[in-house]
């Protein structure tokens, strides 16, 4: 049995835990970690080869935060995401392919190629999009369940972020309206330790982030991010509150990203043999463990790894095979249609 | 016809709107209880409730970014910011998000939103309640930039507003709140991208908005003495621009001077000012002239105040400097 240092919490998970969880869920929490873990790993590859440009931010070893969360949401539920969130994006249902096609910049992207990788969005299925200023999607966040209120609909607005959003403003003024206007949010941080290559502790007074949100009396605890099944069950209790009305919540989860911030980041801050340490604690290992020891047999596994493989190769090929937007379409939708507009704005004649 | 202050015509769209459409919520500071700082939502409280008109805690990227968040998820929102002084700390929520959530997402949702703000120098409010950046927010695009001069168009244009689908920056001018005029009855709307020709005129062309029209109109009455007939533009929108407009006049008049409370170094008087030399160059018997404020933060004592802001004289020497 391995402890986690930093959460001092049980890193086995229980088989308690698994089995009161029903098997086909179980099945689909799998796969859709070893979907994000693929859909990565062919996203590097892909970026290597150049058909990704720009930032590329991976979601390898946090799987088990974001799949677990959102396994939780309803369809009318909210989900606003930071720049890492090809994760969030999968998890929420999107399709790898309109995924990668939007990395690719194709106009079968899921924001048609003109957001990119931290740009992705569905409207369809609610997922409110990526945003690359840290901490600027929580106030979005708080003002969507602000409509959902007012409008008189329970669904809950979750907004994730990371470690490094938590000194921004923006953060702070988020809690607070959040707070003083009871809103229903589920404010995820995704603590992975870095805010790209700083430390958590060597720039945050409280390092413990749960904290922070208890003093805007959010209720607000801390799980193993590592631990699908442990996420999931709190992902649960804390929604199940805001949905009550209780207001909104907060859960830290502690995770790791085993790949640098981005593509670019050549990790001099930290040391091999951390990366190393929470690659012991893969969330996709463990769940595997935990789902071997529950009688799930080892070829349910593979039949779910094969399929994982067959999905990104699809996607893979998709993306390469579909068309880029044409260049006539730059200046589309810079506005929504207006009816009472007499001329096209921005001075054109 | 009635006649009325400008900040009752803006209160008039307000809850004309806000009466048909349950979506319409207020945000902002001291909105509610306090009643507005410059008045204009005075008695929606009372009428509305604190649901409908929410005071804000003093949070300005907080309560805009919960703005754009309502628009998109259905309310239509619109959010006072005290003064455009403050809208600095929100400007990454209204340029990174309001403005391009709809063409970065591939035009899935849209903004409904509309940001109301006070500008303006003038009343001795030093150097950090002074700005007229107007400009800023009109070089931006994905948004909408409004600034009425009169209590006819602020009503006719914050209703167009309010039927638009995009993020408004609805720019009032804290000079002008108490200046009456009269108010079309009716439903009527005033189109943005539509300048108004506030007054007639054949040998030069002044162009201005919000307050610096009625220096223009001032000029005007001065040139007519000396023979000069100065036609006054007020562009009423800044984004979309009416160039036709402008260029109209000025095919006509030969003569052209852009008047702007803000400072002129990189100001939105350049680009109206580039624009008329691209459209009617030939036309033109002298160089366009831009008279603008000072290229200093305000100063409070009140005579260094009135020195950094354009005056009427510098327009009239402006123009006879053509002649």
């Amino acid at each position: 049995m391995t402890t986690n240092r930093h959460t001092e919490v049980d890193m086995a998970i229980s088989d308690r835990s698994v089995a009161a969880v029903p098997k086909e869920e179980l099945s689909a929490l799998l796969h859709k970690m070893m979907l994000i873990r693929r859909f990565e790993q062919k996203a590097a590859e892909m970026y290597a080869r150049g058909r990704i440009k720009g930032f590329l931010h991976l979601y390898t070893g946090q799987e088990a935060t974001g799949v677990g969360i959102i396994s939780r949401l309803r369809d009318d539920d909210y989900l606003y995401s930071h720049y890492r969130e090809h994760g969030h994006a999968l998890a929420r249902g999107l399709e790898p392919r309109a995924v990668m096609a939007e990395l690719f910049g194709k106009s079968t992207g899921a924001s048609r190629g003109f957001g990119g990788s931290m740009h992705i969005f569905d409207k369809s299925r609610r997922f409110m999009g990526g945003y690359a200023i840290v901490s600027s999607h929580l106030p979005l966040a708080c003002g969507t369940a602000l409509a959902c209120k007012q409008l008189g609909t329970d669904s809950v607005t979750a907004a994730i972020f990371g470690d490094g959003a938590v000194n921004e403003g923006s953060f702070h003024e988020s809690l607070n309206l959040a707070a003083i206007w009871h809103l229903p949010v589920l404010f995820v941080c995704e603590n992975n330790f870095y805010g790209m290559g700083t430390r958590v502790n060597r720039v945050t007074a409280t390092p413990e982030i749960y904290k922070r949100a208890e003093v805007y009396g959010i209720r607000s605890e801390r799980v193993d991010g590592m631990d699908v099944i442990a996420v999931r069950e709190r992902a649960d209790h804390a929604l199940q509150a805001v949905r009550r009305g209780e207001g909104p919540a907060f859960i830290e989860t502690i995770t790791y990203r085993y790949r640098g911030h981005s593509m670019a980041d050549p990790e001099f801050y930290r040391e091999k043999s951390e990366v190393e340490h929470w690659r012991g604690l893969d969330p996709i290992d463990r769940f595997t463990d935990a789902l071997l020891r529950a009688n799930v047999s080892q070829g349910e596994i593979d039949e779910i790894q094969n399929r994982v493989e067959s999905e990104i190769d699809d996607a893979a090929r998709f993306a390469e095979e579909s068309p880029f937007p044409p260049v006539e379409s730059l200046t589309d939708h810079v506005y929504a249609p207006s009816p009472l507009d007499v001329r096209p704005p921005g001075g054109g004649r | 016809m009635a006649e009325m202050a400008i900040r009752d015509a803006l209160r008039d769209a307000i809850r004309e709107r806000m009466l048909v459409d349950e979506r319409v919520i207020v945000m902002g500071e001291d909105i509610g209880a306090y009643g507005g700082s410059y008045g204009v939502t005075r008695g929606l409280l009372e009428e509305f409730g604190p649901e409908r008109i929410r005071d804000t805690p003093i949070s300005e990227l907080g309560f805009v970014g919960t703005g754009i968040g309502a628009a998109v998820g259905g309310l239509r929102p619109v959010v006072e910011i005290m003064t455009i002084n403050f809208s600095f700390l929100a400007m990454d929520q209204i340029v990174n998000n309001a403005s391009k959530i709809h063409y970065m997402f591939g035009g899935q949702v849209s903004v409904p939103l509309i940001i109301r703000m006070a500008s303006g120098a003038g009343l001795s409010t030093g150097a950090q309640h002074s700005h007229s950046v107007e400009g800023w927010f009109a070089h931006i695009p994905g948004l909408k930039v409004v600034c009425p001069s009169n209590a006819a168009d602020a009503k006719g244009l914050l209703r167009t507003a309010f039927e638009d689908g995009n993020p408004i920056i609805f720019i009032e001018n804290t000079a002008l709140y108490s200046l009456r005029g009269e108010v079309p009855d009716g439903d009527y709307h005033v189109p943005f991208g539509q300048a108004r020709v506030a007054r007639e005129g054949t040998d030069v062309t002044l162009i201005g908005y919000s307050g610096s029209v009625y220096q223009a109109l001032g000029c005007a009455d001065q040139l007519a003495e000396e023979d000069i007939q100065a036609e006054v533009i007020d562009l009423r929108t800044l984004r979309p621009l009416d160039t036709d407009a402008v260029v109209k006049s000025v095919k006509k008049t030969n003569h052209a001077v852009v008047i702007e409370h803000a400072w002129r170094f990189g100001g939105f008087g350049a680009e109206v000012a580039a624009q008329i030399q691209e459209h009617t160059f030939d036309d033109l018997d002298a160089p366009v002239a831009r008279v603008a404020g000072v290229e200093v933060p305000m100063p409070y004592s009140f005579e260094l105040e009135k020195a950094a802001l354009p005056s009427e004289s510098q327009v009239v020497e402006a123009v006879r400097a053509m002649f």
